[in-house]
C-alpha cells in the first residue's frame, strides 16, 4: 500500500495566465492560481462560470493558453506534475457488464480485461479500494453501485498513481446527505495524510465553509481567491451569491 | 455420416469456414459497438457499401471491393469527425450523411435500370464465397484479435470516460478512429456474404444477448462469441436443409437467443 506521507507543505503548483476559448467564445481568461500541497481548494461560482472548464483545462483535455508549473518551494526545481482526476460519474448505463475490476484495470493495466484477470493488478486494486473501505465492491458491476460507492471507487483509482494534485468534481446526483458528509470527510482525510493538493469543484457552500482551506471564486476569471473566511466575507462573493443562498 | 453430408460440397465447406471466421469476429466487435452505442453507426456503414460500389463503377474500378473498403473507411472517419464537431445529436448527424450517401449510391447504380445487377448485396450469399476471400477474412480476424489484445483496455477506458482517459495519456481520438476504421473494414469484407439488410443484426444481437446475462468483460466476450458462433453454425446447417437464405436464418436464431437471455437475465436480476 502507498505510504502515508504527511504533507510537507513545500511543493506548490502554479497556474499562470490560463485561458480557454471554445468556438470563438472566451470561457476563461487570465486565471492565476497558487496551490500548496496539503491544501483543499474549493472552486466556487455560479452555474456556467467555467468551473468544469477550468478542471478540464488543467487536465489538458481542452486546448488552453497559459501554463502550469509544479515547483519545489525550497530550491525552485520544476518537477513533473502527476494529476489524479475524479469525474462526477462514469459512462455506464444499467446492464453495462463492466465490473469495478474491469474499470480500474482498463485505466491502470495493459493486461487485456476481456481475456484474463491479472492477480497482481487485482491485488493492487484491492489495496487501494481498502483505503476507502470499498474492497468488497471489486466484482460488482459499476452501474449497480450507489453514488457514494462509485465515488469511493473512483477516488481509489485516482490515488493509484500517487498524484501530486487531485482534481475532483463534487458529485451532485445519486448521493445523499450522509454520502456527502462521508465524501468530504474522505477528501479531508486524504489531504491531511497524503502528500497532495486537492482542487474541488463544489456546489455546496456549506461544505466548503466546513472543510476547505482555500476558496477560489470564479466567473470567467478569478474574482476572489484566499482563505474561506476571506472569500466568503468579500464583496465579490456577496454579488455572485446574492440570490439563492447556499446553492450555486 | 449423413448428418454431415452437406460438407461434401465445396461451396458448403467454404461457407462453413467463412462462418467459423466471421462469427467470432462479429461477436468480438459487437461488444464494443454495443457498449459505445454505435449500432446506428455500424448500420450506416453497412448501407454505405452501395455507395462504395457506385463510386467504383463511376471511376471504372474493376474490383469494387476496393472502392467499397476505401469509401467505407473515409465515410467512417468523416462521421467520427463530424459528430464530434457538430452540435446536433450523433444519431441525427449519422442519419443525414447515411441517407445522403445511400441516395447517391442508389441513383448511380439505378441509372439505365441496372440496379437488379447489384441487388444480391442486399441479402448476401455466403455460399458464393471463394478461398481467396476466405483468406481476406482470416487476415482481418487476426488484425482484430491483435488490436483487441493491445488496445482493448484503452478502448474501454475511452468508452467509460473520455476526460479520465485523456488525463491518463490515452489518445482518445486515435482509439476512436482506429475502432471506426476496423469496424468499416470488417463490415465491408463481410457484407457480400451476409447482406446489407442484416449485417447489423449479426454485429449487435450476440453482444446484446450477452449483455443480458454478463456481469464483467470476460463473461461479456465469452457469451457474445459463443452466441455468435452458435447461431452462425446452426443457422448455416438449418438453412441448408430447409433451403432458405443463410443470413436470415442466422439472425432468427440470434434473435431467439436474445429473447431467452433477456428473460433469463430478468429472472436472475443481472
Amino acid at each position: 500500500m502507498r505510504k502515508m506521507i504527511r504533507p510537507c507543505g513545500l511543493h506548490c503548483i502554479k497556474i499562470n495566465h490560463l485561458g480557454v476559448t471554445l468556438g470563438g467564445q472566451e470561457i476563461l481568461k487570465d486565471i492565476n492560481l497558487h496551490i500548496h500541497c496539503g491544501s483543499l481548494n474549493a472552486v466556487i461560482g455560479r452555474n456556467g462560470a467555467g468551473k468544469s472548464t477550468l478542471i478540464r483545462a488543467i487536465l489538458n483535455d481542452i486546448p488552453h493558453t497559459g501554463n502550469i508549473e509544479f515547483k519545489d518551494r525550497e530550491n525552485g526545481r520544476i518537477q513533473k506534475l502527476k494529476m489524479g482526476y475524479v469525474p462526477q460519474s462514469m459512462n455506464v448505463e444499467k446492464q453495462t457488464p463492466v465490473s469495478v475490476y474491469d474499470m480500474i484495470a482498463a485505466y491502470q493495466s495493459s493486461a487485456p480485461v476481456f481475456l484474463m484477470r491479472g492477480s497482481k493488478i487485482r491485488q493492487k486494486i484491492l489495496e487501494h479500494l481498502r483505503i476507502f473501505e470499498a474492497d468488497y465492491l471489486i466484482d460488482k458491476q459499476v452501474c449497480n453501485l450507489s453514488g457514494g460507492e462509485q465515488q469511493r471507487v473512483l477516488l481509489s483509482m485516482a490515488l493509484m498513481d500517487s498524484p501530486n494534485l487531485l482534481l475532483l468534481d463534487e458529485p451532485v446526483s445519486g448521493i445523499d446527505q450522509n454520502g456527502m458528509d462521508l465524501f468530504y470527510k474522505t477528501i479531508y482525510h486524504l489531504k491531511e495524510n497524503y502528500d497532495l493538493a486537492v482542487i474541488l469543484i463544489s456546489h455546496d457552500l456549506d461544505y466548503v465553509r466546513r472543510y476547505a482551506d482555500q476558496a477560489i471564486l470564479i466567473d470567467q476569471t478569478v474574482l476572489k481567491q484566499g482563505s474561506v473566511k476571506e472569500v466568503f466575507g468579500s464583496r465579490e462573493f456577496a454579488q455572485v451569491f446574492q440570490y439563492g443562498k447556499g446553492e450555486t | 455420416m449423413s448428418m454431415f453430408s452437406w460438407l461434401h460440397y465445396d461451396f458448403m465447406k467454404y461457407a462453413f469456414l467463412a462462418i467459423l471466421i466471421i462469427t467470432p469476429l462479429f461477436g468480438v466487435m459487437g461488444t464494443m459497438i454495443v457498449n459505445n452505442k454505435m449500432a446506428f453507426f455500424s448500420d450506416a456503414l453497412g448501407h454505405s457499401a452501395l455507395t462504395g460500389i457506385a463510386v467504383g463503377v463511376v471511376f471504372g474500378v474493376n474490383d469494387t471491393n476496393i472502392s467499397m473498403v476505401v469509401f467505407a473507411v473515409v465515410f467512417a472517419l468523416l462521421l467520427n469527425q463530424i459528430s464530434s464537431k457538430v452540435a446536433a445529436s450523433t444519431d441525427t448527424v449519422i442519419s443525414v450523411f447515411s441517407s445522403f450517401s445511400i441516395a447517391i449510391g442508389l441513383a448511380i447504380l439505378s441509372k439505365g435500370g441496372n440496379f437488379s445487377k447489384y441487388s444480391s448485396i442486399l441479402v448476401g450469399d455466403i455460399l458464393s464465397i471463394t478461398p481467396l476471400e476466405l483468406w481476406y477474412l482470416l487476415v482481418i480476424l487476426l488484425v482484430t484479435v491483435l488490436f483487441w489484445l493491445i488496445g482493448f483496455n484503452k478502448l474501454l477506458a475511452v468508452s467509460l470516460n473520455r476526460t479520465l482517459a485523456k488525463s491518463r495519456h490515452i489518445s482518445v481520438a486515435w482509439m476512436e478512429n482506429l475502432f471506426a476504421v476496423l469496424t468499416a473494414l470488417i463490415v465491408m469484407l463481410s457484407i457480400k456474404w451476409v447482406g446489407i439488410l442484416i449485417i447489423n443484426a449479426l454485429l449487435i444481437l450476440p453482444a446484446a444477448s450477452s449483455r443480458n446475462i454478463s456481469e464483467n468483460m470476460r463473461e461479456y466476450h465469452f457469451f457474445s462469441i459463443l452466441f455468435s458462433m452458435f447461431s452462425g453454425n446452426v443457422g448455416l446447417i438449418i438453412s441448408y436443409y430447409v433451403n432458405v437464405a443463410t443470413g436470415p436464418t442466422i439472425v432468427i436464431l440470434a434473435s431467439i437467443i436474445y429473447f431467452i437471455t433477456y428473460w433469463w437475465g430478468r429472472r436472475n436480476h443481472i
